[in-house]
């Protein structure tokens, strides 16, 4: 079923990704880490569908957030970073996935490790904790190519100074800040073992990013002793669209 | 057919589509594989999507589970890979969970 929600707000987020506020006046309401697809119709009747992760934590006031990065041969998201104004329709079918979600009911220790844009959904699972005052242990770990592509990182700051028990540490695949501890480069078992919960307190694991990041990021959880059945994938597309 | 790591995606991806014909989420439903007999997530499925429609096969065997073709007012479900779909009802698409 789709339905039409209402662009209320824009906030560019990176040079590249922006976040696009929508209100949808017969939202369901959603779980964190739910993703919604996006239509968008040319006049011609050509029409093209992605899909995009909600970046928001449930709310009652049916608004819901996607924060899109652009892509430079992108058929969808050029319109949504660069076109799309407040007071424009969308088209858009969701809340979609019931698998890749954290619901504040859980109270375990959680792992979640983000590839580039595939912060977003992980992102609604930490806003989400803070939003229900929930204590479940969270740590982040996010790798970006470098500091200027990374989203929310002022939000993450303020939630982790208030709270400890959400811990993040950032991982830059390209270029690192000056005096970084850590060499630019993909994630290893070494800043697993050094960063990530210990396999021993059994941490439900949400992984999220392009394919080869995701099947990286799980081997390496995997070989660090945690159950496959606690890692939690969602993948997209090289393209970072997921058609 | 280039046959890189990138060209797939996951259950997740196909999730929109299918929630025009399964009224349950199919993400969180677990599917046996006919060909191995793994009982996996549908969410955990290596989905293609380049084709005209999406395939998801087996993220242990490699097999076939699902193939879906939409066509103008047709939509072509062949799920001969599946065994069996087990999906939860308290998982309703449509319920706002």
């Amino acid at each position: 079923m789709w339905r039409v929600g209402t662009v209320v707000a824009l906030h560019d987020e990176t040079a590249t990704a922006r976040t696009i506020t929508l209100e949808v006046s017969d939202w369901p309401g959603h779980v964190a880490g739910q993703h919604v697809d996006v239509r968008l119709t040319a006049s011609d009747g050509y029409s093209a569908v992605r899909s995009y992760s909600i970046a928001s934590a449930p709310n009652a006031e049916k608004r819901v957030e996607l924060t899109v990065e652009r892509l430079p041969n992108g058929e969808v998201s050029p319109y949504l970073t660069q076109e799309v104004a407040i007071g424009d329709p969308l088209e858009m079918r969701g809340p979609i996935g019931g698998w890749f979600v954290w619901r504040a009911q859980q109270t375990e220790p959680i792992q979640l490790v983000a590839g580039g844009s595939g912060i977003v959904p992980l992102m609604a699972m930490i806003r989400s904790r803070a939003l229900a005052g929930s204590t479940a242990p969270f740590r982040l770990l996010y790798s970006v190519r470098e500091p200027q592509a990374v989203f929310y990182r002022e939000e993450l700051q303020a939630l982790s100074d208030q709270d400890h028990s959400l811990g993040l540490t950032y991982a830059y695949t390209r270029v690192a800040p000056k005096d970084w501890p850590r060499p630019a480069g993909r994630i290893d078992a070494a800043l697993i073992a050094n960063i990530a919960w210990p396999s021993k307190i059994v941490p439900t694991c949400y992984v999220c990013g392009p394919t080869s990041f995701v099947e990286n990021a799980s081997r390496l959880l995997t070989a660090s002793g945690n159950d496959p059945e606690k890692i939690r994938t969602e993948r997209f597309g090289p393209t970072g669209e997921r058609q | 057919m280039n046959s890189n790591i990138d060209d797939y995606l996951d259950g997740n991806a196909a999730a929109g589509e299918l929630s025009n014909i399964f009224a349950m989420d199919v993400t969180a439903a677990e599917g046996q594989c006919a060909h191995c007999g793994v009982i996996k997530r549908f969410a955990e499925a290596h989905v293609y999507m380049q084709g005209p429609g999406l395939v998801a096969r087996c993220s242990v065997c490699q097999h076939a589970l699902l193939r879906f073709v939409s066509a103008r007012q047709r939509v072509f479900l062949d799920l001969r890979g599946l065994t069996c779909l087990i999906l939860d009802r308290s998982q309703l698409v449509e319920s706002g969970r």
